[in-house]
């Protein structure tokens, strides 16, 4: 039976992905920070799914664990699927470098150490596939997600960058671009209901577009054209802008 | 999130806080905000049991810690719902204890309405197959109880509308069958009489229920059709049937897509649907074997059906009578049918003993009507509150959006035990619905 990893497996999203793949008859190995929040999805997915399900420790911050963290993962995954992400207070951020810090490291250097890891190993064997889970507010900096939208915004960049590496190794790289999602994240933010989707949608059209293997796909996918429309405001009027 | 909610009567419709947690750091630090507020599942009861300004949501909190397939246990976080248990324990060859008529509600909400089903008679209601729960109170401290150990919290929380805690865990046991297929029989019964004398005659049967068409005046008053039903064996199976002795039913849903004028229900659509329901029966007796989704769940199969009544909403009325007060079904039913006011569903259910302090279950007779709601219903219905009073009767808090605090006092005589269990585990008050509120349960 494949395998799928998921990195950040606590999130509200990543519990839906690790849901999905296992009804698809994946194992699944789940990664997070604090592993014994992860005992009852644990059980859960070995309950529902029939399929074998284990939890590891994963801290995204401590980059010189990545390495022997995956190694030491017993299978290897044959999927892997970055999932985690802060957002804080972008207004506090602003004022506490710690937060700032946190959210671009969070959010970009931490999965960026990770995966090339992962991406290294899945060269060398000339197979593997890596999901990653950016974001729409990566598409264009604005005031209210400054530090967050400019950390994904270089994440997205970087995922394109590792499809182009690892091409032509037969490995896949995947950038997932949600808009809004219902979750703990979002939880205090009015969304408009059209437009926002539940985590399970989301898994749903992850899992199919690795069945088509895509390589960018928006979550859900009129969010392409909003993003496309948001892109095309000219600068000088965009600035004036609150959003 | 501060949003419009209502549960599945639509009626009250109020503003609230949600809130909600996956882990139970997140539900401690929820608690540790100090505010007043009610744990809500998936919104199934039908008043304002689970309506406050702030809700904390158990919906997050839905994971399967254990099932043992040989001896038939199954524990699980509160936020599960029924229909996610049954995906898992059919294909194993087990059945919930107990079940209400939708599977849409979380075990959460199972313990707190201690709900009971078809088959109350012979297995009591939900509260009966519990074997361990955690309770986390208003103040962060989780507490596990059964019936022997901590028994005042794991009595007053069976039944007890959420006011004790958080349910967080419950273990509680399944019953075994051969098959996913129920064998049912259909009787007809021309009046009310007929119908008592039949459930008498049928009281051997796990699961039975009636559906009665209030409307009808005269000689076939009360006319009705019991609905009784077994586990089928696999002997019982046709071939097809047999290929997969424990299917679990596709899932196919039609969706009620918008509230339906209120002037759509009045007495005379009313009074054709029960005529076609009562119709389509053509023989006194039927008797085939069909999946347990038709048998248990009828309405699961429409999503939203309660926007049927429209957007005012609709009120349900069950209320238990003990057996020997038949007369007070015959009053309430021809009070109900001089007013015209019927509604689709009309069930009546016998119910076996039951002790607790706070469940509604009690031997007698159980009848539970929907009635969309209107300029006049509420005054109408505390009038029907006092005949149940006057047989002995008393009201389910879980469908309850109007009842006055002495008709829940004179029906619930171990009322002042449990407020008094209430205040024992959460002494500053924190917990509490507009329900509880309006039902003195909470108020000092």
């Amino acid at each position: 039976m494949p395998t799928v990893l998921i990195l950040g497996a606590t999130s509200d999203i990543g519990v839906a992905i690790a849901k999905k793949f296992a009804s698809e008859k994946f194992d699944v190995l789940l990664a997070a920070r604090k592993p014994e929040q992860l005992k009852p999805l644990e059980s859960d997915i070995r309950i529902r799914y029939g399929v074998s399900c284990s939890s590891v420790k994963f801290d995204a911050l401590q980059y010189t664990t990545h390495n022997d963290f995956f190694h030491g993962l017993d299978p290897k995954p044959d999927v892997s699927v970055c999932v985690f992400g802060i957002l804080d207070d972008e207004d506090q951020a602003f004022d506490d470098w710690s937060l700032t810090e946190r959210m671009i490291h969070t959010n970009y250097t931490g999965a960026v150490s990770i995966l090339n890891v992962i991406a290294k190993d899945y060269i060398a064997q000339k197979k593997g596939t890596i999901i990653g889970i950016s974001s729409v507010a990566g598409d264009r900096g604005r005031a209210s997600k400054l530090i967050y939208a400019s950390a994904k915004a270089a994440f997205t960049v970087y995922l394109a960058g590792l499809r182009n590496k690892c091409f032509k190794d037969h490995v896949h790289v995947m950038t997932v671009q949600p808009g809004f999602v219902y979750t703990k994240m979002t939880e205090n933010q009015p969304l408009p209901k059209p437009i926002t989707s539940t985590p399970v949608q989301v898994a749903d059209i992850i899992y199919n577009a690795y069945l088509k293997k895509k390589n960018v796909v928006y979550v859900k996918w009129f969010w392409k054209y909003i993003m496309l429309v948001i892109q095309a405001i000219p600068e000088f009027q965009f600035k004036k802008m609150k959003l | 999130m501060k949003k419009q909610i209502a549960n599945w009567g639509n009626y009250p419709v109020i503003e609230s806080n949600e809130e909600s947690f996956s882990y139970p750091e997140q539900l401690q630090e929820l608690l540790s905000r100090d505010e007043i507020f009610i744990p809500r599942g998936n919104g199934r009861c039908y008043g304002d049991a689970s309506l406050a300004k702030t809700t904390i949501s158990t919906l997050k909190f839905d994971k399967i810690l254990s099932f043992d397939r040989s001896a038939g246990i199954f524990e699980c976080q509160s936020g599960l719902t029924l229909d996610q248990i049954l995906d898992v324990i059919v294909p194993a060859g087990w059945f919930l204890p107990v079940t209400p008529g939708t599977k849409f509600i979380t075990v959460g909400g199972a313990v707190a309405s201690d709900v009971h089903g078809k088959n109350h008679h012979i297995d009591g209601s939900f509260s009966n197959h519990i074997l361990e729960m955690d309770v986390v109170l208003a103040a962060g401290d989780t507490i596990t109880c059964t019936p022997l150990e901590n028994p005042d919290l794991f009595e007053s929380t069976c039944g007890g509308m959420g006011l004790t805690g958080i349910i967080s865990r419950v273990v509680f046991g399944l019953k075994k069958m051969e098959t996913s297929y129920i064998r049912q029989k259909q009787v007809k019964a021309g009046n009310l009489e007929e119908l008592i004398r039949l459930f008498d005659e049928y009281q051997g049967y796990t699961y039975s229920v009636a559906w009665i068409d209030c409307l009808k005046k005269g000689p076939h008053f009360g006319r009705s059709i019991l609905m009784l039903g077994e586990h089928a064996e696999i002997k019982d199976l046709d071939d097809r049937q047999k290929r997969n002795p424990l299917k679990l039913p596709r899932k196919k849903q039609i969706n009620f897509p918008f509230n339906l004028p209120s002037w759509v229900l009045n007495a005379f659509t009313v009074k054709t649907f029960n005529f076609l329901f009562y119709s389509k029966n053509l023989k006194k007796e039927i008797n085939n074997v069909i999946g347990y989704e038709p048998f248990f769940y009828p309405l699961d199969a429409i999503l939203h059906w309660n926007r049927g009544y429209g957007k005012k909403g609709f009120v349900q009325y069950q209320f238990v009578i003990p057996l020997d007060a038949e007369k007070g079904l015959v009053e309430i039913l021809n009070r109900i049918s001089d007013k015209g006011l019927g509604s689709f569903l009309a069930v009546l259910k016998v119910f076996g003993k039951q002790e607790s302090i706070i469940s509604f279950p009690r031997e007698g007779y159980t009848l539970a009507l929907d009635f969309p709601v209107r300029d006049g219903l509420l005054e109408f219905l505390d009038e029907l509150d006092l005949v149940v009073l006057q047989y002995g009767g008393r009201i389910y808090m879980s469908k309850d959006a109007r009842m006055k605090p002495d008709i829940l006092q004179h029906g619930y005589p171990d009322l002042k035990k449990f407020k008094d269990i209430v205040r024992k585990y959460n002494p500053d008050g924190r917990i509490r619905s507009i329900q509880s509120d309006r039902l003195f349960l909470t108020t000092n």
